[in-house]
């Protein structure tokens, strides 16, 4: 039987979630109104008041919040709480630029970690569980999170922090851990140790694993569960919004369901802003309405994906969002068919070759074009030169059916694609616009 | 009674062959034959060198892809229709050629031929009947 960690609100009805949401948001306004002029003026720059918003239906009026903005604001230009009302920072790792900092009343970690334990209880997860969280601890929300929920449901919780995989594979094997929370690829990386050290999924306790904090894919979830033996659970989180938890997957593995108490989430097409309805492919956009200290409304993530109020067998009645199909900043527009590099990526590891590729994108004759470069592999490569050929058309034909056009696939050798500080440049566009 | 070759992994562009050779020569690599396939994309350069455990770290270090493959080596008899007469071997034993090269034997001895063939044992036993003379990697050392 599908349990939850608070049956009254993740099975609510529709009614109820909108009357929830109509009351917190309009309190919500009001206090960034008061309490944020950076926010205070965007709303007046577009001749808003709080009195304009009245319920969810008037969300699309306040206008939008970009990373940029929390840039500009850094350090404390968007904390709508006196910093004596504050407990905790968290911090985005910034890969370009300033660091983003959130900030925490406890009534916000407090809802932060019960996010978190929905999610642990959603994996299977109960006070009978011993719950390993190998996130990193620290300024990354990750480990914070994870463990704060782990303690809310009422499991014994192994603080490892991630790194030192053997004595990871020690404490889960010593203290019979049955949940692992970290990122996918630790997981990944944490399965091939097992793997090679000769355990069988059945000599390792773990039943679920909750993993997040990074793109994954399908074919990822299924090796992970296969070689640790584990129903695997994704989750879905932003630093800026609170960290992981802001929404999660349920038994059914289709789709994670948006903590839709404290989080109202939209999908917009990036270009117009425009919001878009269930099913279409768009930008999400978050808007907290129960955080105190850092509360951010319409907060644009990038992050590419879909949303499908479809009624979940697991019973939670919460709006589902898909797994992230890459960034705004990574997206393509080739020949008119929106193209992610994190699809090439996917195609290649489905045929099992590594992750080394570039797509350059040109314009010839008024026409795009695609060349997907793919750096040859050991796996990929034999004496036969037929053998070869017909392994680059498996990448064209599964480019074909992923991406819905046909793109040229030049095998390369190894490391020639150029890298910048340790990461291969994924995109060159060389179109002439 | 194999010789090892090894297959190099090259992009189809100016340069690329050259490269390689010159790593290989530079590193003394002594190399017996040399032959190489290629589509309008890239290329497969084949090597049979002396010593392919020295030969093979050379092109890992230098980043080459590149796989060892055991293949058949046999001493061609320098008389009309020598070729003929292997390849019927083969073709009566039922084995099929995917690719093959030629390359310079002893001065007594002429032409070697090297063959990749789908069954090597049965190649092996193919050729020795018709009374073709097998070389062995270990030949290649001397
Ligand atoms: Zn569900």
């Amino acid at each position: 039987m599908e349990r939850y960690y608070q049956p009254e609100i993740e099975t609510a009805s529709r009614e109820q979630l909108t009357a929830w949401q109509n009351e917190r948001l309009v309190r919500q306004v009001k206090h960034v109104w008061d309490n944020v002029p950076y926010y205070r003026k965007k709303m007046e720059e577009k001749g808003l008041t709080p009195d304009d918003i009245r319920g969810v239906e008037d969300l699309g009026k306040l206008p939008f919040l970009s990373k940029a903005d929390l840039r500009e604001a850094y350090p404390y230009g968007l904390l709508a709480e006196p910093l004596k009302n504050c407990v905790r920072i968290q911090s985005t790792s910034g890969t370009t630029g300033k660091r983003v900092v959130a900030f925490y009343t406890q009534a916000d970690i407090d809802l932060w970690e019960d996010c978190c334990a929905r999610a642990i209880v959603a994996a299977g997860g109960s006070d009978e569980d011993v719950c390993q969280v190998s996130y990193g601890y620290g300024l990354f929300t990750g480990g914070p999170g994870l463990n704060g929920g782990s303690h809310k449901v009422g499991c014994l919780t192994i603080p490892t922090s991630s790194g030192n995989t053997e004595r990871q594979i020690m404490f889960i094997r010593d203290l019979n851990a049955t949940i692992l929370c970290c990122t996918p690829s630790y997981a990944a990386y944490i399965a091939e140790t097992m793997k090679e050290m000769g355990l069988t999924p059945d000599e390792i306790p773990l039943k679920a694993g909750i993993f997040g904090a990074e793109a994954w894919s399908e074919e990822m979830r299924r090796d992970v569960e296969k070689t640790l033996g584990i129903k695997a659970f994704d989750i879905y989180g932003l630093t800026e919004l609170s960290g992981p938890g802001v929404s999660f997957e349920c038994s059914a593995q289709t789709g994670m369901h948006i903590n839709e108490d404290h989080f109202i989430a939209e999908v917009i097409d990036p270009e117009t802003g425009e919001v878009l309805p269930d099913g279409e492919q768009g930008e999400l956009v978050f808007t907290s309405i129960t955080k105190q200290a850092f509360p951010l409304l319409r907060y644009r993530t990038r992050d590419i994906c879909t949303l499908s109020h479809e009624k979940c067998p697991c019973g939670r009645t919460h709006v589902k969002m898909s797994k992230p199909r890459g960034r705004t900043d990574d997206m393509l527009i080739i020949r008119g068919v929106n193209v992610f590099p994190s699809q090439v990526e996917t195609v290649l590891l489905n045929l099992g070759y590594g992750a080394n590729y570039q797509l350059v994108v040109d314009r010839v004759n008024h026409t795009d074009t695609l060349d997907v470069l793919v750096e040859m592999t050991p796996e990929m490569f034999t004496d036969n030169l037929g053998e070869v050929s017909r392994r680059q058309k498996q990448i064209v034909e599964g480019l074909r059916s992923m991406l819905g056009l046909t793109a040229k696939v030049t095998l390369v050798a190894p490391k020639s694609i150029a890298r910048s500080e340790g990461k291969a440049v994924r995109v060159i566009d060389r179109r002439k616009i | 009674m194999n010789v090892n070759q090894i297959s190099v992994f090259l992009e189809n562009r100016p340069g690329s062959l050259l490269a390689m050779v010159r790593v290989l020569a530079e590193k003394g690599v002594d190399m017996r034959a040399f032959s190489l396939a290629e589509t309008s994309e890239f290329g497969i350069a084949r090597v049979i060198v002396r010593d392919v455990e020295a030969a093979s770290a050379v092109l890992r270090e230098a980043g080459y892809v590149h796989s060892v493959t055991p293949l058949i080596a046999a001493a061609i008899p320098d008389t009309p229709g020598g070729l003929e007469q292997t390849l019927s071997a083969l073709n009566d034993a039922g084995v099929n050629v995917e690719y093959m090269y030629a390359f310079v034997g002893s001065r007594q001895e002429g032409a070697y031929m090297v063959f990749r063939v789908t069954d090597n044992d049965k190649a092996c036993e193919a050729l020795s009947g018709a009374g073709v003379r097998l070389v062995s990697q270990e030949e290649l050392e001397q």
